[in-house]
Order: C-alpha cells, then sequence, then structure tokens
C-alpha cells in the first residue's frame, strides 16, 4: 500500500497550502461544498482545514449514506426486523441511525430480532443459502458506489432462485442531490463542488456537465485523500479565478468520463427510476432514488413484506437538515455536543464519521472555545 | 473404566462434562492432572482452597481481569496467555512487580480437553516468563449453550517498590509521552482472523507481560510518571483517559506514533483507526521532559520495548483535550470512540 502514502505526503501538503494560498484573491472568499462523506471524513481526520487559508471555507455535503436515510425509512428497517421473522442484512453503519423514538437497528438487535452486520451483499446471499427456511432481507443504502453490487446480487438470486432472499431498495442517486441544494440557482452560497471519487469511478465525469451548465458551478472530482482534497481546492479556486466553470477530473486515476459502462447497464437493467424519494435534510428530492425493476419484482422487500410504522418522527431540534444544505455548521445546533454526541447520535450527521457533525465533533471540536460539556 | 483403578484424563478427545464441575472424583482428577502438573509451586500444591503466602514488606497492588475472546487460538496468542499478562500487566502499569496470581476457569459443558491443555500450558509458560506463581484456582462448568467454550478470570497482587509514585493522575504540563512498540497489532491479528482476511504476512498478537521492561525503566527513571497498557480502546481511549485524570492536555504526533506497515494496510482495509485498536503488549509513559532520553533509551534497549518512540507531550488545556499533529501536518483531535469500532462502508 505505498501508493496511500504518496497522497498523504507532509512536504507535498505544504506545496500545495502554499499555491493555495497565493492563488486566493485578496478580500474575497471561496465557499466550496464537498459531497461525499468521504471526503468530509478525510478533510477532518487529517486536518486539511489546518493547511487551507481563511478565505477557503469547505461545507459538508450530503454524500454520506446513513446520514440523508429518513427516518422512516429506519422505522421500516426496524419494523421488518421485528414484524417479520426475518434475518435483516445490513452494512454496520446504518446499526446506531437513530429512528423515530430514539429506536435503531442496534436496540432492535438487543431486543431480540436478528439483525446481521455484514461488509458486502454476498454475504447477505451466503446467509440466504444456509437458512433456506428463513426470509433474509438486505437493506441496501448507498449512492452509485454500493448500488451495482446490489444489482448483482439480485440477478445471482434470480439465477439461483433463491426464494428466500429479498432486497429492500434505498439506493440514492449523487446529481438529483446537487441538483436539490442549487435549488433554483439563486443565492446559493457555494462557489462549486469537489467533486465524489468512488462514485465517479461507476458514474464518471459527464454526469456532472449540467452543474457547469446550468449553474455554473466549477465541479473537481477528487480521490478520498487529503492530498486529493487540497488539489481539488487549487484547482477550484483557479476556476472561480478565472470566472471558469467546468469538469475538471482530478481522479483521473480511477475516474473516466463515460465512467464504469457495465456497471451502469446493470443498475439500468435491475433499477429504475423513483419519481421521487425523502432525503433527511432535503425532503422530498424528485428522481433521486431507485427501486427494484420489474422484471425483479420477485425479490423486491418492499413488496413481498408489509410493515406497520407509526408516523415518522424527526428530532426538531436537529439540524442536520440546514447543515446537509450548507447553510449553518454543526455548532449552530443548541444541542451539539450536548446532548447529541457519537455516543448518543439524536440526529443522523452525528452517527457515521462520515457525517459533518460527527466528523467536527471527533475530529475539529478543539479549535472552538467552548466549553467541555461534562 | 476397571474397579479399582481410575483411567488417565483423555486429552486428545476428552471433553469437559457436567462431572467435572459437580466436587466428585472427575473435578478432583481434572485439577490434579491438568492444572496441578501446570502450574506447578509450593503455595498451589498445598491443595487447599487458600492460598498461604509470606506478608510482604511496602505497598502492595491488586487487580483481577475476565477473559473472553475470540477466537481462543490466535497468531501469537490464545486466551490463556491473554488472561496472565492482563493481569501481570495491570500489575506493572501500577508500578509493580507481579508476584501471584489466581486463575478462575468457566468452561462449558463439550469443551475439548485437548484445547483446555493447551490454554492451560500456556498460562504456565506465560506465568513463568512474568515470574508470577499462580498460587490459586478454581473450576466451574456451565451446561452446553451457555457459555462460549472458556472463560477466564485471573486476579493478581504486586509489590510496589520504595519510591515509586505512578498514576494516571499525575501527568503533568511539560511532560512527555512514549510508547513501548507499534499499535494495534494485537486487535488487527483478531480482527483478520475473524473476518479471514490475510495480508500477505501474518499479522501477530503482540501479547506479552510487561512486567520485566516496567522493572527495566523504573530502574532507570524512577521519577516516571504514568504508566498505562492500552488495550481496549487502543491509544486513543488511553491518552484519553490520562488526560481526564490528570487535567492536562495531551498533544500526539501521528508521524512518530510506531505502526507496522501490515498492520496499517489491514486498517485501511477495514476502515479502522489504529489508534482505536486493541493492544495487548505494549505501555504508554509519561515522564518529565528531562528524563524523557533516559526513560527511552531504557525502553529501547528491552527486547520488548525494542521500537519504543516518543510519541506526544503533555499540554496546559482546561478542557483535557488529546490532539494529534497529523501526519500531513494539520491538526486534530484524538476523541474518546464512540460505541465499537465498525468497518465503514463506502
Ligand atoms: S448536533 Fe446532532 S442534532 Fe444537532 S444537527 Fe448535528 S446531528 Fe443533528
Amino acid at each position: 500500500m505505498k501508493y496511500i502514502e504518496e497522497f498523504r505526503d507532509p512536504a507535498l501538503a505544504k506545496t500545495l497550502a502554499r499555491a493555495i494560498a497565493a492563488e486566493v484573491a485578496p478580500g474575497r472568499s471561496y465557499r466550496f461544498m464537498e459531497f461525499c462523506g468521504g471526503h468530509t471524513h478525510a478533510i477532518a481526520r487529517y486536518g486539511v482545514e489546518d493547511l487551507l487559508p481563511p478565505a477557503v471555507e469547505m461545507i459538508h455535503g450530503p454524500g454520506c449514506p446513513v446520514c440523508v436515510l429518513p427516518v422512516g425509512r429506519v422505522d421500516v428497517a426496524v419494523a421488518l426486523a421485528t414484524q417479520h421473522d426475518v434475518i435483516l442484512c445490513t452494512y454496520a453503519d446504518l446499526m446506531r441511525v437513530p429512528g423515530s423514538k430514539f429506536d435503531s437497528l442496534m436496540k432492535a438487535k438487543a431486543r431480540g430480532a436478528d439483525i446481521r452486520m455484514i461488509y458486502s451483499v454476498m454475504d447477505a446471499l451466503r446467509i440466504a443459502e444456509e437458512n433456506p427456511g428463513r426470509q433474509v432481507v438486505f437493506f441496501a443504502i448507498g449512492f452509485e458506489t454500493t448500488t451495482p453490487p446490489t444489482a448483482l446480487a439480485l440477478k445471482q438470486a434470480t439465477a439461483k432462485g433463491l426464494r428466500n432472499f429479498s432486497v429492500h431498495c434505498n439506493h440514492v442517486l449523487t446529481p438529483a442531490a446537487m441538483r436539490a441544494i442549487l435549488g433554483d440557482g439563486e443565492k446559493v452560497p457555494l462557489d462549486g463542488f469537489v467533486g465524489p471519487a468512488h462514485v465517479s469511478t461507476v458514474i464518471g465525469t459527464q454526469p456532472y456537465e449540467e452543474f457547469t451548465r446550468d449553474y455554473a458551478k466549477p465541479v473537481v472530482i477528487a480521490g478520498f485523500e487529503p492530498l486529493d482534497v487540497m488539489q481539488a481546492v487549487l484547482q477550484l479556486v483557479r476556476q472561480v479565478n478565472d470566472g471558469r466553470a467546468e469538469v475538471e477530473n482530478e481522479y483521473s486515476r480511477a475516474v473516466t468520463p463515460e465512467g464504469n459502462t457495465r456497471a451502469i447497464a446493470l443498475m439500468d437493467e435491475v433499477f429504475d427510476l423513483r419519481d421521487s424519494f425523502e432525503w433527511r435534510g432535503l425532503g422530498e428530492v424528485p428522481h433521486s432514488a431507485l427501486k427494484i425493476a420489474d422484471a425483479y419484482a420477485d425479490f423486491d422487500a418492499e413488496k413481498r413484506f408489509s410493515v406497520k410504522t407509526e408516523p415518522a418522527r424527526e428530532n426538531k431540534a436537529c439540524e442536520c437538515g440546514a447543515i446537509l444544505r450548507g447553510e449553518k455548521t454543526p455548532e449552530d445546533c443548541g444541542i451539539f455536543g450536548d446532548p447529541c454526541t457519537p455516543e448518543n447520535p439524536l440526529g443522523a450527521c452525528m452517527v457515521s464519521s462520515e457525517g459533518a457533525c460527527a466528523a467536527h465533533w471527533t475530529y475539529g471540536r478543539f479549535r472552538e472555545k467552548k466549553a467541555v460539556p461534562a | 473404566m476397571s474397579r479399582t483403578g481410575r483411567r488417565a484424563l483423555d486429552l486428545s478427545r476428552g471433553q469437559i462434562d457436567m462431572s467435572h464441575g459437580a466436587g466428585g472424583r472427575a473435578m478432583a482428577q481434572l485439577i490434579e492432572e491438568l492444572f496441578f502438573g501446570a502450574f506447578d509451586n509450593p503455595a498451589l500444591n498445598r491443595e487447599h482452597d487458600a492460598a498461604l503466602l509470606a506478608r510482604p514488606e511496602g505497598r502492595i497492588v491488586m487487580s483481577t481481569d475476565s477473559f473472553v475472546v475470540s477466537p481462543l487460538f490466535f497468531p501469537g496468542g490464545d486466551i490463556g496467555k491473554l488472561a496472565v499478562c492482563g493481569t501481570v500487566n495491570d500489575l506493572a502499569m501500577g508500578g509493580g512487580v507481579p508476584k501471584y496470581l489466581t486463575a478462575g476457569f468457566i468452561l462449558e459443558e463439550g469443551f475439548p480437553l485437548a484445547d483446555l491443555q493447551r490454554i492451560v500450558e500456556s498460562m504456565a509458560k506465560t506465568a513463568q516468563e512474568a515470574g508470577v506463581a499462580i498460587v490459586s484456582g478454581d473450576t466451574k462448568v456451565v451446561e452446553k449453550g451457555h457459555g462460549d467454550g472458556i472463560y477466564i478470570n485471573t486476579a493478581g497482587v504486586g509489590l510496589v517498590p520504595e519510591g515509586i509514585e505512578i498514576g494516571g493522575e499525575r501527568a503533568r504540563p511539560g511532560d512527555v509521552v512514549l510508547i513501548s512498540g507499534p499499535v494495534g497489532d494485537h486487535g488487527v491479528a483478531i480482527m483478520s482472523k475473524r473476518e479471514n482476511l490475510s495480508f500477505g504476512s501474518e499479522i501477530e498478537s503482540d501479547c506479552q507481560p510487561l512486567a520485566d521492561l516496567v522493572a527495566a525503566m523504573l530502574a532507570a527513571v524512577p521519577e516516571t510518571r504514568v504508566l498505562r497498557d492500552p488495550t481496549r480502546g487502543g491509544l486513543g481511549a488511553t491518552m484519553n483517559e490520562i488526560a481526564q485524570q490528570s487535567g492536562v492536555g495531551i498533544e500526539l504526533d501521528e508521524a512518530a506514533i510506531p505502526l507496522r506497515r501490515e498492520v496499517k494496510s489491514a486498517c485501511e482495509l477495514l476502515g479502522l483507526d489504529p489508534l482505536y485498536v486493541a493492544n495487548e503488549g505494549k505501555l504508554i509513559a509519561i515522564c518529565p521532559e528531562d528524563k524523557a532520553a533516559a526513560l527511552l533509551s531504557a525502553m529501547q534497549a528491552h527486547p520488548r520495548g525494542r521500537d519504543a518512540a516518543a510519541i506526544g507531550r503533555v499540554l496546559e488545556d482546561d478542557r483535557r483535550f488529546v490532539r494529534m499533529v497529523t501526519g500531513l501536518g494539520g491538526t486534530r483531535m484524538v476523541d474518546w470512540m464512540a460505541g465499537e469500532q465498525l468497518p465503514r462502508i463506502c
């Protein structure tokens, strides 16, 4: 793994930091959103903010799969696991996400529900094969990165006739969320985007053209290493200074303009676009998520199981929405740190280490002169 | 079985059954053949429930710990070695020279005697290496399904030499933080075994008794203020405990923290932060700045501290924050970890 160190080299970081500071125009400020939680995490984990001049502000976007899953969907996951005698498989990140009334999959598991944390959807398929007498549901979340493996699992389940396997699909789409953040294009306090790394390896660079064309926002796609982020910031500053809005690809070691065409074809075959989907923080966003296509309807957990949930209740004090839109920072939330902490997350942004609140609490809060809650 | 004699324990195919905990002949045989043979020492062999020991001079340290681990055998150790090292190291971190241990076993019905023998022998070997005697023990058997094969509890007593004052509340601004070797080996060894991951060469647990290293350190620098073994929760949790207890801040230098390449790669792959991964054979020491060079060379001169390094310093900070200058040159907090470390998905 030698290559990784090259993207964390302190000497290179200093050079880049100097270059960014030199490019920043006096008297102007730059607000860039890193869409992805992976970037949010890298920025916080490596202290990248310390290497950026004060004029550059990073806004943490909604690209954290568990952060944007609405409360109602968490409730459905809990209900699936508790009301039907299924084995519910999901990624570990989701376990602690609070649903209504502070319930979570972790708590449901403690109450006896059969919930398995898995690393890959293939584990869920295996569990289904090993437990022919049980219904196994994969609760699928994530952006375009985790979608192709889910599609593959659905195809394999069909090929094997694995009748006890199904998928509860909550896959969402990056460009639709970026569109929602930009809204009607008026008065959005953003000067550009650091574009996703892994997502772009799947969808390519082309889907971002609309943001440069229709919204005049530069997009620089960047890898998840801290130097990638700094390089992207430098390119964004240059674009802003030049009055340009282009899609640039800093992550050309992995991202091509057309993306992974096989993965895209696979997704097109297995999934259909939903008319609308609710995002935590962004509300209903048109054409922003996928559902299982009719040809695979037999494996759709939404069709196979009916679950009863009460109307979802979002924590009113939580400012995740405004934070995901870049309008507020975690410190603006009245319950940040007290009582909302990663041990006791009251909102979604506090759950995953990729969430804006968790990243700031875990890595960045020493910067503020706030009193530590006991 | 013959009417008169009794058959020796079948150590290759035999299993624990309820009679091994019932207080009858089977239990006596198990204790005699398996435990006494391995833990041979005068205090134990009195065959009393309580060990009779001479009264020591000065202060004693005492500690107890229970051990539950899966898998029971892992690269670099097993639950038995862990159970001895755990308590020995807790005593040593109190500044004590470990003397006596007790061992309690909770065995699950059906547990293979061969595994028990391996574990007991490993405990005996480790105890000898650590210079402690296992002077009293106990076994209980639980029904199948009521345990995880074997649980072990050890408790221990050690003697604190004159003039040694070690405590988590004693760190002072300006002090230097040292570590005895690379972080994360134990946790990653266990996790890669559990997840069946391989990373080229096998990663071994660092599980080892640290009493002799501590003795060498305290002989060189009796002014040492804090000793702590960063077990569960790793370096991150240990630093926060000390900052909390001493009412200070701590700043670590990421580039100075020893970390094996394989462990680093494994952590990248699993999405774990090596700062929070458990160690079972490393210690953190904090001492006054003017003693740091002497302490570091005493550590590096010892086989168990060969890769020791100075990794940070103690600061004045009412908020008791632990922070770290990252390898990149920025600064970030090293917070308490929330819940368990869970691998990330993307
Ligand atoms: S601190 Fe907690 S409640 Fe406040 S915005 Fe963040 S996640 Fe929501």
